[in-house]
């Protein structure tokens, strides 16, 4: 019962208004960090919320733990290549081959903030939406069955991204 | 406490940066009745902003804000 007015809560006033599209076009820690921060901030604020994840974001929903076979020279390549999944991305700046990576995120250890892996979590609790480009992952190979389990994920293309993006009033592209 | 604010609901978000503050607190506020009291506690700087800026968003209502030291409290009410 709490848990059904809490919703209603969360989504009073949702309508174009009240919606936030970001466009996660980065497979950086720091912009991904950045997307969700915006992404869970603004689904506390009563927001809905969708995230497009396309080009380099796509890695981004790759499930660490799934291992799919099938897959064309090129498509292997890019597995082998990109990040699998939030825990593996790197820094855009100060990556020095790791290093700053590993001590950036013990920073944020230390510092409290939330993890990539702790974001995700959360935004799902919170009902933020995301959306999967189906373009880039046909590009780089991705399937359908080596992405993350999420609850409110859907696999799309631009439309359905600019069906949203055209009814919300603030659209960010990270 | 603050004498004159009954509070239903103390929230210990000490050392959270953001969003967490903001994320612990519209969950939180859910969890009491429309028209009762959340007693939230931050280190959080930026809080100050951030905090009537989500309460105005969402429709609720910041009562009092108390700065004791690095601690900030606030008491909010459930209005939606």
């Amino acid at each position: 019962m709490k848990e059904k007015e809490g919703k209603e809560l969360t989504k009073q006033g949702a309508g174009p208004e009240n919606r936030l599209v970001l466009i996660c076009f980065s497979g950086d820690l720091d912009k991904a960090l950045a997307a969700f921060v915006i992404a869970t901030g603004a689904a506390a604020m009563g927001m809905d919320v969708v995230m497009f994840f396309t080009f380099w974001g796509t890695p981004l929903l790759r499930d660490k733990k799934k291992k799919v076979g099938g897959k064309d020279l090129m498509g292997k390549m890019f597995g082998a290549m990109l990040p699998k999944g939030v825990s593996k991305v790197k820094l855009s700046k100060m990556n020095m081959g790791g290093m700053g990576t590993v001590m950036m995120k013990s920073l944020m250890k230390k510092k409290n903030v939330a993890s990539l892996e702790d974001m995700l979590e959360l935004a799902g609790e919170m009902e933020v939406r995301i959306f999967i480009c189906e373009m880039s992952m046909d590009l780089m190979g991705f399937k359908r069955e080596e992405m993350i389990e999420y609850p409110n994920l859907t696999f799309c293309g631009v439309a359905k991204m600019l069906e949203e993006a055209q009814n919300s009033k603030v659209q960010f592209f990270i | 406490m603050s004498a004159d604010i009954k509070v239903d609901k103390v929230m210990d978000l000490k050392g959270m940066p953001c969003p967490m503050p903001v994320v612990k607190v519209s969950k939180g506020i859910k969890e009491v009745e429309v028209g009762q009291v959340i007693e939230a506690h931050t280190t959080d700087p930026g809080a100050l902003a951030d905090f009537p800026a989500w309460a105005r968003t969402s429709g609720n209502e910041i009562l009092k804000t108390d700065q004791d030291g690095d601690v900030i409290k606030f008491y909010i009410k459930r209005k939606v």
